[in-house]
């Protein structure tokens, strides 16, 4: 197993306070960073191969460099710690367990995009790493680390999957409802409260110390010809050991189920595998020698996404599984586009009525059809995120379904609950319907 | 079973001049000060135990919006309750790796001890149950959010512990 970079800290008990952060080498980057000229710290994390670790995989220093040189006004550094993509869990252990690492990223961060102004989206059920990020950031204050030349606001999000969209996110800080927006204009150039505005992942601005103190060279030398550094799994499902795995970016999922996560729990057979959270096109057992990095997933017709991994083993009934996920767009639409709002609340009652034992012969290519129909055409990236999962877990599996429509009768396994509703609106959750 | 109010807030609508004081200070840390709505509308329930018509009007006020706006905003977030809600909230996660866990069992369990279905309130005021998305600690599936924390790896018995414990 390879060097603990970002995990080094989440076992060591007084990792999350300012003086246990200095022990690890803490802030010794940004001593070195308040020396550097901005465009040299846009260089060097250009140079490491940082990518984004949100879900895009945008690399990070192109970004920061789109923000226009000519503007007069402020700029904003806007992370993205809404983590919400079903599966992934990773953003939390960097919040609660060393959260100077995000400042200390931050602050860098700040001094590239010549930015005085930072603010962190914390989603809002993450109740306890809010209250020790903000702690962590009042001990910064304090120390004079924040202040003048950069502060941070900690904003608490309400509930909404949609607002982990970055343009999303933006209306929600600007206190509207988390409707993404239509790019261009990228945020780079008109982003929160009309300023150019450079959002990143947590685990992303954690990476940037490290790269500061060990050189760019080596950054890039630990992950693949086009994708830089190590990154955190999260492997969960039916894996003997789920938890936080740190890995280079060319670890393969063969060997993070089976040598990270100890092996296949229940049958102890694998079936398949989620490999970037649930929005990611699922990979069958035969697929797991991919490398784990943006480009190895693309290359195997899925993403890495937030890297967020549910491992199915032989037990799991696909037509099941594909019923939660579709409940899960279906509650999270934001409502504005046609083919999104409309076809995740059908293609949510299809795979309950197949799971039921109620489908009907062409459920399958109707949900195909209306899924392939809406790609491409929506303003924001979560209706494609949705039709990862309906495709792919069909045409993988298809005879699966075929048996149950056939077959009818209700699913062996066991049956799922109604969608949640809110006191006063019992029943009646579907979110936008 | 239909969601049962909660003990409803005495007195006026209105902030303490302390938390007047806070609203004003959020807002200072925005460029624009609708930036403070969302942490504004938390600090809201707390005080108030849900955002009613009433309170997103006042809300509105303390940020010379229209009402309309807050409300908008109120119905588009899963955790602002627009009715009255129990002492606790109790939410379990369905989503994926929860539901490979066993979470439909522990959202069955939960029913069946509490008399209630999700999105309802017990009888005397004491729990609301909801079932949620995931709420991304699938590490330690099945899981639940209960008010401010979350409880991990469920077995029917925690639960019923943890159920015991909500007064
Ligand atoms: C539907 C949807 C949900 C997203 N959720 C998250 C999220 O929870 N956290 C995150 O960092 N990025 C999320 N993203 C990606 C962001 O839009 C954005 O790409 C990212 O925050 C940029 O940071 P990075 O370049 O450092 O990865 C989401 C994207 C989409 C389309
Ligand atoms: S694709 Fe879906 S989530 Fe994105 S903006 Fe359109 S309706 Fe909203
Ligand atoms: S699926 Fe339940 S916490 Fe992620």
């Amino acid at each position: 197993m390879s060097e603990k970079i970002l995990s080094r800290n989440f076992d060591r008990a007084n990792a999350s306070t300012l003086a246990g952060y200095r022990e690890s080498g803490g802030y010794t980057a940004w001593d070195t960073a308040r020396t550097m000229e901005p465009a040299a710290l846009v260089d060097l994390v250009k140079k490491s191969n940082l990518r984004g670790l949100g879900g895009a995989g945008f690399p990070t220093g192109m970004k920061w460099s789109f923000i226009p040189k000519d503007h007069a006004g402020p700029v904003y550094l806007v992370v993205n710690a809404d983590e919400g993509e079903p599966g992934t869990f990773k953003d939390r252990y960097i919040l609660e367990r060393d959260p100077h690492a995000l400042i200390e990223g931050m602050v860098i961060a700040a001094r590239a995009i010549r930015c005085k102004l930072g603010f962190v989206y914390i989603r809002g059920e993450y109740v306890q790493p809010w209250r020790i990020f903000s702690g962590a950031v009042r001990e910064a204050r304090e120390a004079g680390l924040l202040g003048e030349h950069f502060d941070i606001v900690v904003h608490r999000g309400a509930g909404a999957y949609i607002c982990g969209e970055e343009t999303g996110l933006i209306s929600s800080l600007e206190g509207k409802k988390g409707w993404p927006k239509v790019k261009p204009p990228f945020p780079a150039i008109k982003g929160a409260f009309g300023m150019p505005t450079i959002v990143n992942n947590v685990e992303t601005l954690a990476c940037v110390p490290h790269i500061v103190n060990r050189g760019a060279e080596w950054f890039a030398a630990l992950g693949s010809k086009t994708q830089g550094g190590t990154r955190l799994y999260s492997v969960s499902g039916r894996v003997k050991r789920p938890a936080v795995y740190e890995a280079p970016v060319s670890v393969t999922l063969r060997q993070l189920i089976y040598d990270y996560a100890g092996g296949v729990s229940h049958t102890g057979k694998l079936k398949a595998v989620v490999p970037g959270g649930s929005s990611a096109p699922l990979l069958t057992a035969d697929q797991i020698d991919v490398t784990m990095d943006v480009d190895g997933c693309r290359n195997a017709g899925t993403m890495i996404g937030s890297a967020g991994i549910v491992v199915f083993d032989e037990s799991v009934s696909i037509p099941d599984a594909l019923m939660v996920v579709a409940r899960f767009y279906a509650h999270e639409s934001c409502g504005q586009c046609t083919p999104c709002r409309e076809s995740t609340g059908w293609i949510y009652k299809m795979c309950k009525r197949i799971v039921d034992g109620k489908g009907r012969k062409d459920d399958l290519d109707t949900i195909l059809d209306v899924a392939k129909r809406g790609a491409g055409t929506t303003i924001c990236a979560f209706y494609d995120g949705a039709i990862g999962p309906y495709i792919s877990y069909i045409e993988k599996f298809r005879a699966e379904f075929e048996e149950l429509i056939h077959r009818g009768g209700p699913e062996m396994a066991p049956q799922t609950p109604q969608r949640s509703a809110r006191p006063g609106e019992a029943g009646t959750h579907l979110g936008h319907a | 079973m239909t969601p049962h109010p909660a003990p409803p807030v005495s007195g006026p609508i209105a902030f303490s001049a302390e938390q007047i004081a806070e609203v004003r200070r959020l807002q200072s840390l925005y460029p624009d000060r609708r930036g403070a709505l969302l942490p504004v509308l938390h600090l809201a329930q707390e005080t108030f135990g849900y955002v009613s018509l009433d309170v997103e009007a006042y809300v509105a006020g303390l940020f010379e919006l229209s009402p309309a706006h807050v409300h908008e905003v109120v119905t588009f977030y899963t955790m602002y309750f627009q009715a009255p809600k129990g002492r606790h909230v109790v939410s379990v996660c369905h989503n994926l790796s929860c539901h490979l866990a066993g979470a439909p069992a522990i959202i069955e369990h939960v029913k069946q001890r509490l008399g209630i279905e999700p999105g309802e309130t017990t009888d005397d005021g004491r729990i609301t149950f909801v079932s949620v998305e995931c709420l991304c600690a699938c590490e330690a599936a099945p899981m639940m959010q209960v008010d401010d924390r979350y409880e991990m790896n469920l077995t029917p018995e925690k639960v019923d512990r943890i159920l015991e414990e909500l007064r």
